[in-house]
């Protein structure tokens, strides 16, 4: 328990100490703000159009890709501790488990899914 | 050989005699759960201390490396031998201006500065630094790696998109994808390690290899360079540092960051190269584990000898393609990482654990692996391999000049 209350404490100071880091800049920096400086950074352009833009569809299976084998990640774990104590039997089982996702990357693969372009 | 012995042992056990000397002390005036309360906070304290100390001398440590591999000094003006180049650094950096641009989503912006730094920390909490020296051995040890590891992605996407910059959206994406692309092979390679294990704890996986009197990396070695060129992937650095990619779109997704808030996103760069290398010595090479030396000494020379691969990589490797870099991940390590993981299941059933037999098996095993990848990808065979004709260079033809 204690090692959770651990685990707790420091994501509570790992989120402060920035936060210090900042206050500190704060404090040192100087600030002389002007509209050009504070204009969005394009190599010395003026931005045209709007930034916030709809993304290619790519992106969206590629991480529906990762969902799918980050779950599959998520039973493997419990299987690989348990592994010495369980049977053939769980070996067979993860191995059509396996099979079945790795069918699913090779369909993906020929659909030309994982083609960046 | 006693007495030798005997201090051997206590300079092995120096910080954990110092902690409960510490405790004990605390325990003459303080009662219980106050001594735990402090001794929890002192632990934080000391892993956040030790985050941000190891990254002035881990900057200072590659940059002159990479001076060296590119033939030139690297810092060498601020303290003895530019040891407090970081610090210079630093005060600098606290002292510049900070510019957010009237177009940025102010909130988010400023939020995505702080977030990249909590993970980072977070994941040396469960690192054994020695024999008895890790902060919170917890059951789940690996999987909570796996799980606030993941969390950068975020802070990426936060900073990447708040800008409101067409470079910064750009390398926010991009890291998106080769995170999320990364990540799949990197834990999948270390399910094989798991299930020699049978633990998910970091202590169990060190101790484990103790008992195998081998480092994992000698029964596993297609998984450690999986993970490795995973991790290396998984933290942006070179030769995958795309995100970054200064000859591209400028800084990435740190373009619109200046002063301290750009130094957070340094400073969660470097922590997490350090801990992927923490990890990989503690998941493959055996941990704080050797002889003579004390534990955390071992831990040290381990894990700094693969940040210097590291940066060897750096300084030697150009920078891949984004298509390259996509292809790479789902079409080479993530079908390698799962024919290493159902071999090692296959192997793992068949041979007695912690024997030589069981080793020489899994070593063979990886060596057929490795062979019948070098088979499929440059095959003898094949006919249509473009011969490479050396043409013997002539003169070239004078032309007049006048």
């Amino acid at each position: 328990m204690t090692d959770y209350a651990l685990i707790g404490l420091l994501l509570v100071v790992a989120a402060i100490f920035p936060l210090i880091a900042m206050f500190f800049g704060f404090i040192l920096r100087p600030r002389k703000p002007a509209p050009i400086k504070k204009s969005t950074y394009e190599c010395g352009l003026e931005t045209i159009g709007e930034t916030w833009v709809r993304f290619r569809v790519q992106y969206y299976i590629y991480a529906l890709i990762f969902v799918i084998f980050d779950v599959e990640t998520v039973f493997l774990y419990p299987w690989a501790v348990a592994y010495n104590q369980l049977d053939l039997f769980a070996l067979v089982e993860m191995f059509i488990f396996l099979m079945i996702l790795l069918g699913g990357l090779l369909y993906a693969w020929r659909k030309g899914v994982l083609e960046w372009v | 050989m006693e007495a030798i012995q005997g201090i051997l042992e206590f300079i092995d056990q120096i910080f954990v005699k110092l902690s409960f000397w510490f405790s004990a002390q605390l325990a003459n005036f303080l009662p219980d759960w106050g001594v735990t309360f402090i001794m929890m906070f002192a632990t934080v304290l000391v892993l956040i201390v030790f985050g941000l100390a190891s990254i002035i001398w881990i900057n200072v440590f590659e940059r002159k490396i990479i001076g060296r591999i590119q033939d030139r000094y690297g810092p060498n003006r601020f303290g003895p031998w530019g040891l407090l180049q970081c610090v210079a650094d630093m005060i600098k950096l606290l002292t510049k201006e900070d510019v957010t641009p009237t177009k940025a989503d102010r909130l988010i912006f400023n939020l995505a500065a702080v977030a990249p730094v909590i993970p980072t920390f977070m994941i040396l909490a469960v690192l054994p630094f020695g024999r008895g020296m890790v902060a919170a051995d917890l059951s789940i040890g690996y999987l909570y790696i796996v799980a606030v590891g993941c969390l950068g992605t975020i802070a990426i996407f936060m900073a990447g998109w708040s800008s409101r910059n067409k470079y910064a959206l750009l390398g926010g994406m991009r890291t998106v994808a080769q995170m999320i692309s990364y990540e799949i092979p990197m834990v999948l390679s270390v399910v094989g390690v798991l299930l020699l294990v049978g633990s998910l704890s970091m202590v169990s996986i060190v101790e484990a290899q103790g008992q195998w009197r081998l480092p994992f990396v000698v029964l596993q070695p297609l998984a450690f360079v999986l993970y490795f060129t995973a991790a290396v992937a998984e933290v942006n650095r070179s030769p995958f540092d795309l995100p970054e990619g200064e000859s591209e779109i400028v800084a990435g997704y740190h373009t619109e960051y200046s002063g301290i808030k750009f130094a957070m996103f340094l400073l969660a760069e470097y922590i997490n190269a350090f801990s992927i290398c923490a990890i990989a010595t503690t998941v493959f090479l055996g941990g704080w584990q050797g002889p003579i030396l004390p534990s955390w000494a071992w831990f040290f020379i381990k894990t700094y000898f693969l940040y210097f691969v590291l940066i060897w990589m750096r300084g030697t490797l150009p920078r891949l393609r984004v298509d390259q870099l996509m292809n790479f991940s789902w079409k080479t390590l993530v079908p390698l990482a799962l024919a290493n993981l159902m071999l090692t299941a296959l192997v793992a059933k068949l041979v007695p654990q912690y024997s030589h037999v069981g080793a020489i098996a899994f070593l063979v095993m990886n060596v057929v692996v490795i062979v019948c990848i070098a088979l499929v990808k440059y095959p003898r065979w094949r006919r249509d391999r473009r011969e490479v004709v050396l043409v013997p260079r002539t003169a070239t033809p004078q032309v007049d000049s006048s």
